[in-house]
């Protein structure tokens, strides 16, 4: 073993020492939410909780109103299984659509679909509210669900650009074996993209969970809350005092972010360095 | 006489026949081809063409939902302009927050996806650690922390304290509220510089062998070679970060309790928006609003693109 250069000392107490103070609000909230909630301000300067305590995970998890956050884990959970498989589906076959079939006016479709790519979601906003309210729809997960299964232009502009990778020979030899269509996208191009439905899926799971603005506009009772909607109650309606619970409740929603990230860091990194999708 | 008439008709007949088939199997192709783009057909039909048409419609009305709406002309863009103070400190606000925002993220960005860019073995790790703040930081959670970590006794003026420097009272200031919010979104430069990273892979090593060895030193280096190299990546990040930071809802909500305090100082554009359409259900205002909002958007955009042309380089259409 030789000794490292200062060199490789210089560049890893540089780049790991700004790497930590990055992560230094995050491990901030992680311990606060182990001390007691009047010592969080006066104690902020040193980490270490003293005494650590969980009450702050117990009190929080009793939830406010009678509904417990166990219930708005559960509806956020519902919200983001009924979105993922409908994103899953109809991507897949959109993008599958584009990427191998030939039909008069892909081009433009396409081309459409790369501008709503870009198209800021407030111009939208109002009508799709109008619209989901004449339907009746309000206070319901439906507007958050039903759009789902329509495609999401981020993932078919990234499955298209997985398939476009594979040999269409496999194609070719699949319909001399007497393929249809559809088969050849169930049992040939399927299976190979498992990398990019994985892809899919998580950025799906990742923008449920997060999504504050459909759930502010849509859910209106309490027992109907996703995780970010009971913060937002916990914030506007808890005395200033209780910091603690809100920051355990925090970290709570943070924990399957964290977990589904270290398990499947591949996939999350390709996808956002090859199409592009911001996490 | 009666034999090439035979033939004739046989060919015809010929040729019809494949021709109908050829014409059967384009409709079968097309038909499949439909079939299998039609939940997005449908979709951008259902949810985004004939909603923004109703916005455009709806821009140019009084409508709060629960009556009809009340064709009016002009008179919200009218009133936008020029009787809402509001409207104009909301826009002054986001543009602030684009401006400043945006270029300080992609500059860290790059920066560090630069130092990541060696052979060491940490750099997985460090990607990791470095995206983090990124992948959070849409949440309520990440927001609800910023707001106690720059309150009064927070860390950063705890940290400022200890410097010496003077204690900033974040949230009294609408100035140093916005700049709460800045750093947050610059806090959050991970996506960016993983596609910065992935583009600078792409860069052959002999292409800065070959500069060393012609005595160019790191600057040169990096602005002759890596800048535009790299110069189309820019441009991706560019537009989509402008995009979106345009949009930004959730921290500004979340940080001033959805009022956009303290006076109006982290006003975002959508949250004023927000509060015009949903709060006041003013829904023909904040139509008229979004609409503008798209001009912008698409005005900020195509200036980009214009701009491209002459900063960006492409390799095959042989460059250097």
């Amino acid at each position: 073993m030789r000794m490292k250069s200062a060199k490789w000392w210089t560049y890893h107490i540089l780049v790991g020492g700004f790497s930590v103070l990055m992560l230094y609000p995050v491990v901030w909230l992680l311990m606060s939410s182990f001390k007691e909630s009047h010592t969080i301000f006066t104690t902020a300067k040193s980490l270490i909780p003293h005494p650590w305590i969980w009450t702050n995970f117990t009190d929080g998890w009793k939830g406010i109103g009678g509904n417990s956050f166990g219930l708005f884990i559960k509806n956020t959970a519902v919200l983001v299984i009924l979105t993922m498989i409908g994103q899953i589906i109809s991507c897949s076959l959109i993008a599958f659509g584009f990427a191998r079939l030939e039909f008069k006016g892909k081009a433009i479709w396409f081309g459409i679909m790369m501008v709503t790519l870009m198209l800021p979601n407030e111009v939208v906003m109002v009508p799709q509210y109008i619209i989901f309210s004449k339907l009746g729809w309000l206070n319901s997960m439906k507007p958050l669900v039903v759009p789902a299964y329509f495609g999401h232009p981020f993932f078919i502009f990234l499955l298209v650009q997985f398939i476009r990778t594979i040999p269409r020979e496999l194609d070719e030899a699949a319909t001399i074996d007497g393929c249809n269509t559809f088969n050849i996208f169930y049992r040939i191009i399927l299976p190979l993209i498992k990398p990019a439905l994985a892809t899919t899926a998580i950025f799906s799971f990742y923008w449920t969970w997060d999504n504050l603005l459909g759930p502010v506009l849509y859910l209106n009772s309490p027992a109907k809350y996703t995780v970010s909607m009971a913060l937002n109650m916990f914030l506007s309606t808890e005395t200033v005092s209780n910091w603690g619970a809100m920051f355990a409740m925090s970290i709570v929603t943070l924990i399957p972010v964290f977990v589904i990230f270290f398990i499947f860091q591949r996939y999350v990194v390709e996808g956002i360095s090859t199409s592009g999708l911001k996490g | 006489m009666s034999t090439p008439i035979v033939n004739e008709n046989v060919q015809q007949r010929t040729s019809i026949t494949s021709e109908s088939i050829r014409k059967r199997r384009v409709l079968k192709e097309n038909l499949t081809g439909y079939a299998f783009i039609s939940p997005f057909v449908i979709g951008f039909l259902a949810f985004t063409l004939i909603p923004i048409i109703t916005s455009l419609y709806l821009s140019f009305t009084n409508y709060n939902l629960f009556s009809s709406p009340q064709w009016i002309g002009l008179q919200n863009y009218i009133k936008m302009f020029t009787q809402d103070p509001r409207y104009w400190k909301s826009l002054k606000v986001t543009l602030i927050y684009v401006f400043a925002g945006v270029p300080l993220r992609l500059a860290f960005a790059l920066l560090v996806a630069m130092l990541l860019n060696t052979a060491s073995k940490a750099v997985g790790l460090y990607r990791s650690l470095f995206y983090l703040p990124s992948l959070i930081g849409g949440s309520v959670a990440v927001s609800i922390m910023w707001r106690n970590i720059f309150g009064d006794q927070g860390i950063i003026n705890i940290l400022f304290h200890f410097l010496g420097i003077p204690v900033v009272r974040w949230f009294g200031n609408p100035t140093a509220a916005l700049w709460m919010l800045i750093f947050l979104s610059v806090w959050q430069f991970g996506s960016s510089m993983l596609i910065f990273l992935a583009g600078l892979k792409g860069i052959p090593k002999s292409y800065y062998e070959a500069a060393s060895m012609d005595g160019a030193n790191r600057w040169r280096q990096f602005t002759k070679i890596t800048l535009p190299m790299l110069s189309p990546v820019i441009l991706f990040n560019t537009v989509m970060q402008t995009i979106g930071a345009f949009m930004t809802f959730v921290p500004a909500f979340i940080i001033s309790k959805g009022t956009g305090g303290p006076m109006d100082g982290t006003l975002l554009y959508s949250l004023y928006l927000f509060t015009q359409g949903f709060s006041f259900f003013n829904m023909g205002y904040a139509s008229a609003m979004a609409w503008i909002m798209l001009i912008i958007v698409g005005i900020l955009t195509a200036i980009i693109f214009a701009t491209s042309k002459f900063w960006v380089h492409y390799e095959s259409e042989g460059g250097r």
